[in-house]
């Protein structure tokens, strides 16, 4: 289980958090939605070490740690891929920086996820050479390779197209349940929030805090037209419309 | 051949018309201005006479390109990976570009002799501030997000250094070299003028006293070739090294 207690992050005078609390399941896929700029990029630089925090506790599968540096996978709006190594060599990275010798078994493991995620037969295209689609399928596989068992996504989907995001949204989910990873995520996308997450967290603007807690323990087939889930949108949607951007 | 490339000739082909005619029309002497057609004859005609000197003012060039490198990347390496290091440093590496090589040379020549060494030195102090600030400048453009992403996964310096800031600068680092490849004759033939047994620069002084002035330019016509020549080897190394471009 992942556990922030009362994180606290302070820019001069800018309040980001100030006892901000969090509980991920093990094995659960968590996800913050919030208007935009409360934080919620922050909390994550904060939680993987980037920034300093000014106070509050981090602790995963019940060990106080000072960040999650090298103890989780990070995927993120861009795909970060290097455009100086074939795709393979990008999905493999972090084994090649674990300093493990990049063993046969490492190689068979990323082609069976290139095939399990239609990028068979790409192997040794670089970056630059296929489509904005397959480079963030070539990140997913990357995160997957990660041996971490928590993995943290920051808008991984929202720089592709609706159709390619929708077929990842299913492999994403499959491959949770597969790798049985712990997932936190940050989204902008409502509906993919409520489609993929077995809980949802609704942020406030700064200082950032959790607004409201849904606990969506329906099954993950059939959701785009449960009745509960629209009501539950439809209200998601209100909140975020007051805030005083109106955007989220 | 592009069109911009046919302006280029079409320019150097009116240019060089243009003196030809004009040495003739005004009976300009040799030992003054020869011309196109007399320096074109020295180059051909004299070649066994150039090309040995050529030949030593290539393997200054190279020597000196090579210890720039051997100066410049360890250099800009570490200046990255201690700021500190970089602002100590750096007043010392503009100083080394703000004196005037033409002042060192002849303490250099005093220093290391008459030989290839003094020569090879003037190359490669002329050569590595661009190399080391171009590539300094390279590592530092690496984007943020990138280098955060390999912290995530645990890379320490020296494995982030490799696989990503190497790469990243190497379109720098080649802009660099490029600049002092094309500035790296300069610092070899100020070297022969102060003191040389060899090489095209002091070939030209040697022509020069004799008023053999088409021999001169003869020795220009190498040097740029060798220049070009270069800068060609270098732009095709670009290319083939930064493939993902």
């Amino acid at each position: 289980m992942l556990s922030v207690s009362g994180l606290t992050k302070k820019f001069e005078d800018l309040t980001v958090m100030d006892g901000f609390d969090l509980t991920v399941r093990r094995g659960g896929f968590t996800t913050l939605i919030g208007p935009s700029g409360c934080g919620k990029s922050t909390l994550f630089d904060v939680l993987t070490g980037v920034f300093p925090r000014d106070g509050g506790r981090i602790s995963w599968l019940g060990e106080d740690v000072s960040d999650l540096m090298g103890r989780a996978a990070y995927m993120q709006q861009k795909d970060l891929l290097l455009p100086w190594f074939s795709l393979i060599d990008n999905a493999m990275f972090p084994v090649k920086i674990a300093g493990v010798p990049t063993s046969r078994d490492s190689r068979e493991k990323t082609i069976a996820l290139f095939e399990r995620l239609g990028l068979n037969g790409f192997e040794d295209y670089t970056p630059q050479k296929v489509s904005g689609g397959m480079r963030q399928r070539c990140a997913l596989v990357r995160t997957l390779m990660f041996e971490h068992e928590l993995v943290l996504l920051d808008e991984p989907l929202s720089s592709i197209d609706a159709i390619t995001r929708r077929s990842l949204q299913g492999l994403l989910l499959l491959l949770q349940s597969e790798f049985n990873k712990t997932i936190l995520m940050i989204t902008h996308d409502i509906e993919e929030a409520l489609l993929m997450s077995d809980e949802l967290l609704v942020l406030t603007p700064m200082p950032m805090r959790v607004r409201e807690r849904f606990v969506l323990d329906m099954p993950k087939s059939g959701r785009s037209s449960n009745p509960e889930l629209l009501k539950i949108k439809e209200h998601v949607l209100e909140e975020l419309e007051g805030d005083f951007d109106g955007t989220i | 051949m592009e069109r911009s490339n046919w302006i280029s000739l079409l320019i150097v082909l009116v240019v060089i018309a243009a003196w030809e005619f004009a040495c003739g029309w005004f009976s300009v002497p040799d030992f003054i201005l020869p011309a196109p057609s007399e320096i074109l004859k020295t180059t051909v005609f004299k070649a066994s006479l150039l090309l040995p000197h050529a030949g030593v003012t290539a393997l200054e060039i190279i020597m000196g390109i090579f210890l720039s490198l051997l100066v410049a990347v360890p250099l800009a390496t570490v200046m990255f990976a201690c700021p500190s290091v970089e602002r100590a440093l750096s007043p010392f590496l503009v100083a080394s570009q703000a004196v005037p090589v033409f002042a060192l040379a002849p303490l250099l020549v005093i220093w290391l002799g008459y030989g290839l060494a003094s020569k090879v030195l003037m190359a490669a102090i002329i050569i590595f501030f661009p190399i080391t600030v171009s590539l300094l400048e390279g590592y530092k453009n690496c984007d943020r997000e990138y280098a955060i992403f390999f912290d995530l996964m645990g890379a320490g310096f020296w494995k982030k250094m490799r696989l990503l800031y190497w790469p990243w600068a190497l379109p720098y680092f080649f802009s660099g070299l490029k600049v002092g490849v094309s500035v790296a004759t300069i610092g070899a033939v100020i070297g022969e003028w102060v003191g040389a047994q060899s090489g095209l620069g002091y070939l030209m002084i040697q022509a020069n006293a004799r008023l053999q002035v088409s021999l001169v330019f003869a020795a220009i016509v190498w040097l740029s070739v060798m220049g070009l020549a270069l800068w060609t080897f270098v732009g095709l190394l670009e290319k083939k090294v930064i493939y993902w471009k």
